[in-house]
């Protein structure tokens, strides 16, 4: 999950943890999140995922990044569920939504994304042999993570050509630019990996 | 050595090489034209990326359409856009994402690339993120991801287009430096000077093949 960036480096306990453990206890958190319907366990659970945030140290500038980004969604999925659902239900939507997602946001900034890739592509060695290419896996994450960055550079230059025309809050000016500029990227970045021998087997 | 033989090509309707016959043996040969003039088809037939519609391109005496493969293999290849072929979220993973089919083990291609980036001015940066590089350190990038593997060519298509001058320089000094033969597909022709040849090309067809000094002034009473 993208919201706050990158890694931190860092010497941190959680950084030190295996990415293997950390993803499996990140997929537990989310599943168990999702089973959870108290109220309290929820507020619980957030309370660990931000003690973890504490632990390991992450600066209060990557903080407040994760906060601009939760709080809009938050209050919009509250403001929603609240009339749709009534208040209880939509305090449990929103604690779920924050537990998850500060998660998910603690793994990107603690972990590097090579090891995530090693410690998916050494799990699913065992498939190798049911036809599963564990190379081919840890490539599709890593262009994926490069992919999430990449699109949001062109997001941004997009975003502020609109703005020098006075587009700003066109549809069309972000949305075809955006598409086209993305079919490139991805057309130029077949060819890339075609010319570095991937595909040929 | 790169041949060309009766080369042709069309995307749809539109003509973009035609009748090219070229036999490279040159250590530094470029490729000069237009926009569309068909200069960075001619480029992409050499490790097939593009099969040519007539006509065969042979490198080495590897046909790229058949042996596609083998021919990557000896060829390199460097795109004008850094961000669409770093592929890998750190310097050092993508460098060493060229090493993942060479047998070496995860720290050999760690280490291996780190002493790549380190010969060409990247040392330090094996653990940054490729994107936050600035646009000269990108291009670098890219090349070290090449040269890890060792190429007998290098083919690059417009590589120091989204580089600032001093970039381009050093660019261009690098790549004369290389061991590798050279083919550059470019518009800033005044890096071209120790070149050994210099091909031009207008409307699919080869229009001026000689020294640079000659070739150029060509191109250029090409163009006013």
């Amino acid at each position: 999950m993208m919201i706050g960036g990158w890694y931190e480096p860092g010497s941190s306990p959680l950084h030190r943890t295996p990415a293997g453990g950390k993803f499996l206890v990140l997929l537990g958190l989310a599943a168990v999140v999702f089973v959870l319907r108290s109220p309290v366990w929820l507020g619980g659970t957030c309370a660990v995922v931000l003690l973890g945030y504490g632990v390991a140290r992450v600066s209060l500038r990557r903080c407040g990044q994760l906060a601009r980004t939760l709080v809009p969604l938050v209050v919009f999925v509250f403001a929603l569920q609240w009339w749709l659902l009534g208040a209880e239900q939509a305090l449990v939507v929103c604690l779920r939504i924050v537990a998850a997602l500060a998660a998910a946001n603690l793994f990107t900034i603690t972990t590097r994304v090579d090891d995530v890739v090693f410690a998916v592509e050494r799990a699913l060695r065992p498939l190798a042999r049911f036809g599963v290419r564990p190379d081919r896996i840890g490539l599709l994450i890593g262009l994926t993570l490069q992919a999430v960055a990449t699109l949001s550079g062109v997001a941004a230059e997009v975003r502020e050509a609109a703005k020098a025309r006075g587009a700003e809050r066109s549809v069309t000016a972000f949305a075809v630019p955006f598409l086209v500029r993305t079919l490139r990227h991805a057309d130029e970045l077949g060819e890339a990996l075609a010319a570095r021998g991937e595909g040929d087997g | 050595m790169i041949e060309f033989e009766g080369v042709g090509h069309h995307y749809g309707e539109r003509v973009v090489l035609s009748d090219v016959d070229l036999r490279l043996p040159e250590r530094r040969v470029a490729f000069v034209g237009a926009n569309g003039s068909g200069k960075s088809t001619l480029a992409r037939m050499i490790n097939g990326l593009v099969q040519p519609a007539t006509g065969r391109v042979l490198v080495d005496g590897l046909d790229p359409s058949r042996d596609g493969r083998a021919v990557r293999r000896r060829v390199g290849f460097v795109f004008t856009n850094p961000d669409s072929q770093i592929v890998m979220p750190t310097a050092g993973e993508d460098v060493a994402f060229s090493l993942r089919r060479g047998g070496l083990s995860r720290k050999e291609r760690a280490e291996r690339a780190a002493e790549v980036l380190a010969e060409y001015g990247l040392g330090g940066y094996a653990d940054h993120p490729a994107h936050q590089l600035s646009g000269g350190q990108k291009q670098l990038l890219a090349l070290c991801a090449m040269l890890v593997l060792d190429p007998d060519v290098l083919v690059c298509d417009e590589p120091t287009t989204l580089l600032d001058l001093r970039n381009k320089r050093r660019f261009v000094d690098l790549l004369a430096g290389l061991t590798q033969q050279v083919v550059l597909v470019t518009h800033d022709l005044d890096l071209l000077g120790a070149f050994d040849r210099v091909i031009v090309l207008d409307g699919g067809r080869v229009v001026a093949d000689d020294e640079p000094e000659p070739a150029l002034r060509h191109y250029r009473t090409l163009v006013t």
